[in-house]
């Protein structure tokens, strides 16, 4: 569908976990009493951070997103030849 | 309540609504047809399905509504998730998914129609558009008493911005738009809430500390001191678990009845895999959706539990839950309130952010269900049968925007007439219930008719109101919550209550529809191919990798909720 959903989470979640570590390594360190003296911020926005990296990376690496055949000449000619062998499949539409 | 929201607690918010908007913009160019705007152009690939399948019913009742129970009831919540859903998913994925997605319906309802005839069509429609309106509105209001008695915001406040971000976001991107923000919900909702089950379980010194504190709160109820940590044990009797049913009208009434009646039928997720790219992709989504419902017991129950243990038993931080003026426990704020306590600033911000996204993520499930419906299902149907696709396209888009300001509109009659809400509400689940007897005598019996089928829907829906108007639940006044015409029956609990109203609903619908299908003229068999199971060709190419079979895939998971139930017995 144009738009590849693993690029948009990985860059909300990579921002938002680089905003929360850097929080937690840089801010106030005495709010940490009611999380039982633990910087929740710092540690849990690497994960956060770490998640949305790896899926940048994967919307990287190839680009899995939706392309209808028929936006492309080579899909075309794919299709056109399909058809004229009759091995257009039933699940693909 | 002093919580003092700072800067970046809010710019994580921003950045939430920044993306959510965004996500809407830039599908706006990709809707051209209808079949864009309503059904995703059938491109979804099986795991956004998937995750937008759950998301979809990842509303706030179900994250606070669990969490709740989860220290209402302890442990036996979970039958919610390894009885009342992960079964039914399967099933959905492996038996029905290929005459929804197979037939080419673009609905539920029109499922009814291709199957049986108009006025079964009809009947659905009709009940079903009206529903997710008020479900969304119920939604809104929820959210707005919430955020005013957590935060002090403006309820007028809450519900316009809320309402204004998911009218635009599906104003614009359509299904897409809602699918791919329901995934964006589902992660936050998981980041948001994991932190408050590692810092409860800390704090109440571990599991064993947490079954150490259950005893104590199921001893001080009068109950035996495993049954907040055991979900079967105490199942024998009503009497003997805090739920106050027994384990016949818990597998029947709620792991079949309800279950099956809710993930098979509800157009509200099955929305969601019509939307596939392939029919593997379709069928493959209700269980990429069960692998994570069986886990999320862990991410919603155990809060509420974790709540009330320490209520009880209490941690080093001296956490306990709120009093109602009456005394009792304020269940609907385990939740909110463990978040408050445990969150400091900045997982503050993402915790109400994912809070934020679990409301807006019902809400959205709703308005789309609805502007499908209603554009497919009435108004194609009976008021404009023959117009170009760009006018249902812009129908589409107009029905959001009523169904939004709607949805408003039912919030605010919800701060006026409580009752009102209440009565709407049990009005349709009469008509819900009995669904699930017509869907499978629908598709596994070739001999069942419409009228057959309109008058099980019917008698199935008036069964339902007679039991409720024949039984009440100890402790119920008679009225709304039952006994309205004579009190033959007292169930230990409401709960058990509407699953036996459930149990009679289907029963009566599945022996109408026989009785009168039988009386009736079938419909030629050929008229039935790709509708009906034994008329409909088994798929010739199955996939040779075993991770892409539903039905493999399907036992292992359905094994692994199985062991879940032995496991906390």
């Amino acid at each position: 569908m144009g738009l590849d959903i693993r690029f948009v989470l990985g860059l909300m979640f990579l921002v938002i976990g680089c905003l929360l570590a850097g929080f937690g390594w840089l801010g106030d360190q005495s709010i940490y009493k009611r999380s039982l003296d633990f910087n929740v911020n710092l540690w849990w926005g690497l994960v956060i951070m770490v998640f949305g990296a790896s899926l940048l990376w994967l919307s990287r690496r190839h680009t899995s997103a939706m392309r209808p055949s028929e936006q492309s000449k080579e899909g075309r000619a794919i299709e056109a030849r399909e058809h004229s062998a009759g091995l257009e499949s039933d699940d693909m539409h | 309540m002093n919580v003092q929201l700072t800067f970046i607690d809010w710019l994580i918010m921003a950045i939430y609504l920044v993306f959510v908007l965004g996500v809407g913009f830039v599908l706006k160019r990709h809707m051209k047809t209808s079949t864009d705007f309503f059904l995703s152009g059938r491109s979804i690939p099986a795991w956004v399905g998937g995750l937008a399948f759950l998301s979809a019913n990842l509303g706030a009742q179900e994250v606070i509504g669990m969490a709740a129970s989860g220290a209402k009831y302890g442990i036996a919540t979970s039958h919610f998730y390894w009885v009342g859903a992960v079964p039914a998913m399967v099933f959905l994925a492996v038996f029905m998914m290929p005459f929804y997605y197979g037939s080419r319906a673009r609905s539920v309802p029109e499922y009814l129609k291709l199957r049986f005839d108009e006025k079964t069509r009809g009947f659905n429609a009709i009940a079903f558009a009206c529903m997710t309106v008020l479900s969304s509105g119920i939604s809104m209001y929820a959210m707005g008493l919430l955020l005013n008695l957590l935060l002090g915001w403006d309820f007028t406040a809450s519900v316009w911005v809320s309402a204004a971000v998911v009218l635009i976001y599906i104003f614009f991107g359509g299904l897409t738009s809602a699918i791919y923000n329901e995934v964006l919900q589902f992660f936050l909702i998981v980041f948001g809430f994991a932190p408050l089950v590692f810092l409860g379980l800390k704090d109440i010194g571990g599991w064993e500390g947490l079954q150490v504190g259950l005893a104590q709160v199921a001893t001080a109820q009068g109950f035996a001191p495993g049954s907040w940590s055991s979900s079967w044990a105490h199942m024998g009797n009503p009497a003997d678990n805090p739920m106050g049913v027994e384990w016949f009208g818990l597998s029947m009434g709620l792991g079949f009845v309800l279950a099956f009646g809710y993930w098979c039928t509800d157009f509200l997720v099955v929305q969601r895999a019509m939307a596939a790219k392939s029919m593997s992709a379709a069928r493959r989504i209700p269980i990429i959706a069960a692998v994570p419902k069986m886990l999320f017991p862990f991410l919603v129950i155990l809060p509420g539990m974790i709540a009330i243990a320490l209520t009880y038993a209490h941690g080093t931080t001296g956490f306990s839950l709120p009093q109602k003026p009456d005394g009792g426990f304020n269940y609907d704020l385990a939740m909110p309130m463990m978040v408050f306590h445990y969150f400091p600033t900045g997982l503050l911000g993402l915790g109400l952010t994912a809070l934020l996204a679990s409301f807006m993520s019902g809400m959205a499930g709703n308005v789309t269900a609805f502007n499908t419906v209603w554009t497919y299902d009435i108004y194609q149907s009976y008021i404009r049968r023959d117009a170009t696709d760009a006018h249902y396209l812009w129908v589409g888009r107009v029905t959001t925007v009523v169904g939004v300001g709607l949805s408003v509109l039912t919030a605010y009659a919800a701060t006026r007439f409580n009752n009102i809400m209440d009565m709407l509400q049990l009005v349709f689940a009469f008509v819900n219930a009995p669904l699930l007897g017509t869907f499978l005598l629908g598709m596994f019996w070739p001999r069942a008719t419409g009228h057959g089928a309109f008058v099980g829907l019917l008698a199935g829906t008036l069964a339902a109101a007679a039991h409720h108007g024949l039984t009440l639940a100890k402790g119920s006044v008679p009225g709304l919550k039952g006994g309205w015409i004579q009190v033959t029956h007292a169930y230990t609990s409401e709960m058990a209550q509407n699953f036996w109203t459930a149990i009679w609903a289907f029963g009566c619908c599945v022996a109408l529809t026989l009785f009168v299908s039988l009386l009736t003229k079938p419909r030629a068999k050929a008229e039935l191919r790709g509708l009906v199971y034994s008329l409909t060709g088994r798929q010739a190419a199955r996939d040779t990798r075993w991770y892409m079979r539903p039905a493999t895939v399907g036992v292992i998971v359905l094994v692994f909720s199985l062991i879940l139930n032995v496991i906390f017995w």
